[in-house]
């Protein structure tokens, strides 16, 4: 067997262990998606007659801020999962196995990748109850799907990274976290860049989620008149796509060298 | 042949020097107790044979192919249990075991049956469809050992596999492992108890601060401390003195006596027909023993003799991992 049907073959038997966890304690999945229905309800409800978008209702806009926003804190549970991994022993005993070296990261992304196409789905009919609509075709519908879903993905390896280098779980339930939040909110994905300081627009217009969410806005027709200046306004899904491959090629490998040397204590 | 050689194995954790130039080798089919206190450097020898750990320096061999070199090789011929259980609390026994059997490539159809038939020699076939989440600690340290033996491995490593278990799992436990070293298999287990190495072991290796202070057969190393002696405590010195000749003789070995406790005792070898034997004089002696009873060498016993004190404090490691 090749190195990479290996390592798909035990990621898989990986990854379906961990959904079987979801199963058994759907809780899980619910309170997974509470906090993104509740972030569209007051986002939408409280800044929604605050926040002046031109050309375009404030709810359209904000809904592809906050579906990157939801991905990026879901690929988040990836730590949690690998640090519980860690702190219960199953990595020495994964690592104990003649199995491929990536599956359990393999397994751990895939299985959080799944749980976000859950939370996507269930947001996006939220969005459509609040009045959120994509206006272009269903290509480009599905096309920002699989660009959110991918740049989830990478997000989970960062995620994984963090997750077996703090080694408890305790740590990764803020650790995996915090450094999310001046992340997502020093972007456009809740407020145009255009008021910004000219240091901080800067910065939250080359932020890899201001790329994004700019992308999905184009691609679901949800974009203002207002999108930014420079490159990432001209090219958001070269960025996009720049910063997905970026992270995955810097955190795929650094992840799999935590893991081959990963001890539980 | 060598079916696991170590030689000269050094590791620290930053100012901890947890192996101290540790040397072992295990002979192809036989079985080797690595016998310590707490803290002694079990569990790190444990993880640096079974891939775990990289030591700062040393070699080790396991069925002749370089663990540090080629470690994927040797998990594929190994079967490790950990000292503390590594089970899925969230699958069921059934659905642990299979992982594993999968994860060693054993296919889909294999991976159960060979579940199933670890469930049933473990006595978990009752719970396999229950989650690990309800097992009790005893179940879960079976099954983790199951998990060891799911490709019927040649070399197995199991480290402290009964602490914590009740006598009568323990028995099942050795059981288990005994069958498993009769089809052939050579194990290295480490324990805390020198009752449990001598039940099992063909070597026993003593260690401490990461060093070995002792190598030998169990015998060797019972008639170095003493291994079982009978006792006795009497009601008068008088009585302490003729006890003394009786178990002189019974013991086939000079009793020493202890006469401020009225105490006697004598190294024995078959004990229990030397307490039927002595029992039976006394009461042809007319002597009315206050205590009598057989008292094995313990792993403090060993270190009393061996190192002059008594082994360390334990480290609260132990309890707070469990
Ligand atoms: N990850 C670790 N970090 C720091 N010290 C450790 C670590 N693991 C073990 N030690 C120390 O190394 C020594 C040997 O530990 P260990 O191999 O676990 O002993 P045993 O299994 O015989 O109880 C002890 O002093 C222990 O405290
Ligand atoms: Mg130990």
């Amino acid at each position: 067997m090749s190195a990479v049907a290996m390592a798909l073959q035990d990621g898989w038997v990986v990854a379906k262990r961990n959904l079987t966890k979801i199963k058994r304690i759907p809780d899980l999945l619910i309170f997974s998606t509470i906090q993104p229905i509740m972030f569209v309800l007051l986002f939408a409800y409280v800044f929604g007659y605050a926040i002046p978008t031109q050309g375009v209702n404030y709810r359209e806009y904000l809904m592809p801020g906050i579906f990157v926003q939801t991905v990026a804190f879901g690929a988040g549970i990836t730590a949690i999962g690998l640090a519980e991994d860690l702190q219960k022993g199953m990595v020495d005993r994964f690592r104990s196995l003649p199995m491929s070296r990536a599956a359990v990261l393999i397994g751990r992304t895939t299985s959080d990748l799944l749980n976000n196409v859950f939370v996507v789905t269930v947001m996006s009919l939220t969005g459509l109850i609040v009045g959120w609509r994509i206006h272009t075709d269903i290509g480009r519908a599905l096309l920002g799907y699989v660009l959110l879903l991918t740049f989830a993905y990478a997000m989970s390896w960062i995620s994984a990274y963090i997750g077996l280098s703090v080694k408890s779980v305790e740590v990764a339930q803020s650790a995996g976290f915090i450094w999310m939040f001046p992340l997502t909110f020093l972007s456009n994905a809740f407020v145009p860049t255009g008021n910004m300081p000219t240091f901080l627009r800067t910065v939250a217009e080359w932020n890899p989620i201001s790329s994004m969410v700019l992308s999905l806005r184009d691609l679901w027709g949800n974009a203002g008149q207002e999108r930014g200046t420079g490159l990432p306004a001209e090219h958001p899904y070269l960025l996009a796509c720049g910063w997905i491959a970026l992270i995955l090629v810097i955190f795929v490998p650094l992840a799999i060298s935590r893991y081959r040397e990963a001890a539980s204590r | 042949m060598n079916a696991i050689r170590a030689e000269g194995l050094v590791k620290h954790y930053g100012e901890v020097r947890a192996l101290d130039g540790l040397d072992l080798t295990v002979p192809e089919g036989t079985v080797l107790g690595l016998l310590g206190p707490n803290g002694a450097g079990k569990t790190t020898s444990v993880r640096i044979i079974t891939t775990l750990l990289k030591p700062d320096s040393g070699h080790i061999e396991v069925n002749g192919i370089d663990v540090l070199r080629h470690p994927d090789q040797v998990r594929r011929i190994i079967g490790v249990s950990g000292q503390y259980a590594a089970v899925d609390e969230y699958l069921t026994g059934h659905e642990n075991l299979e992982m594993i059997g999968r994860l060693y490539h054993l296919g889909k159809r294999k991976a159960r049956a060979r579940a199933e038939e670890l469930l049933e020699r473990f006595n978990l076939t009752d719970a396999a469809k229950r989650t690990v989440k309800t097992y009790s600690g005893g179940m879960r340290r079976r099954l983790d050992l199951a998990g060891a033996l799911v490709i019927s491995p040649p070399v197995i490593v199991l480290d402290e596999p009964t602490t914590g278990l009740d006598p009568r799992s323990r028995l099942g436990m050795w059981d288990v492992i005994s069958e498993r070293v009769r089809a052939g298999a050579t194990l290295l287990l480490t324990t805390q108890y020198l009752e449990e190495a001598d039940q099992l072991a063909d070597n026993i290796v003593v260690i401490d601060h990461g060093r070995a202070i002792a190598q030998g057969t169990p015998d060797e190393l019972k008639r170095e401390v003493g291994g079982e002696r009978l006792e006795v405590t009497l009601g008068s010195r008088a009585e302490a003195q003729s006890a003394q000749e009786i178990l002189t003789k019974v013991c086939a070995s000079e009793a020493i006596i202890d006469e401020a406790a009225h105490r006697v005792h004598a190294p024995v070898t078959r004990g229990s027909w030397a307490l039927i034997e002595a029992v039976r004089q006394f009461d042809a002696a007319g002597i009315e023993p206050v205590d009598i009873g057989i008292h094995r060498a313990s792993l403090d016993d060993v270190f009393m003799k061996l190192t002059g004190q008594a082994p360390a404090e334990p480290s609260t490691e132990q309890e707070v991992a469990a």
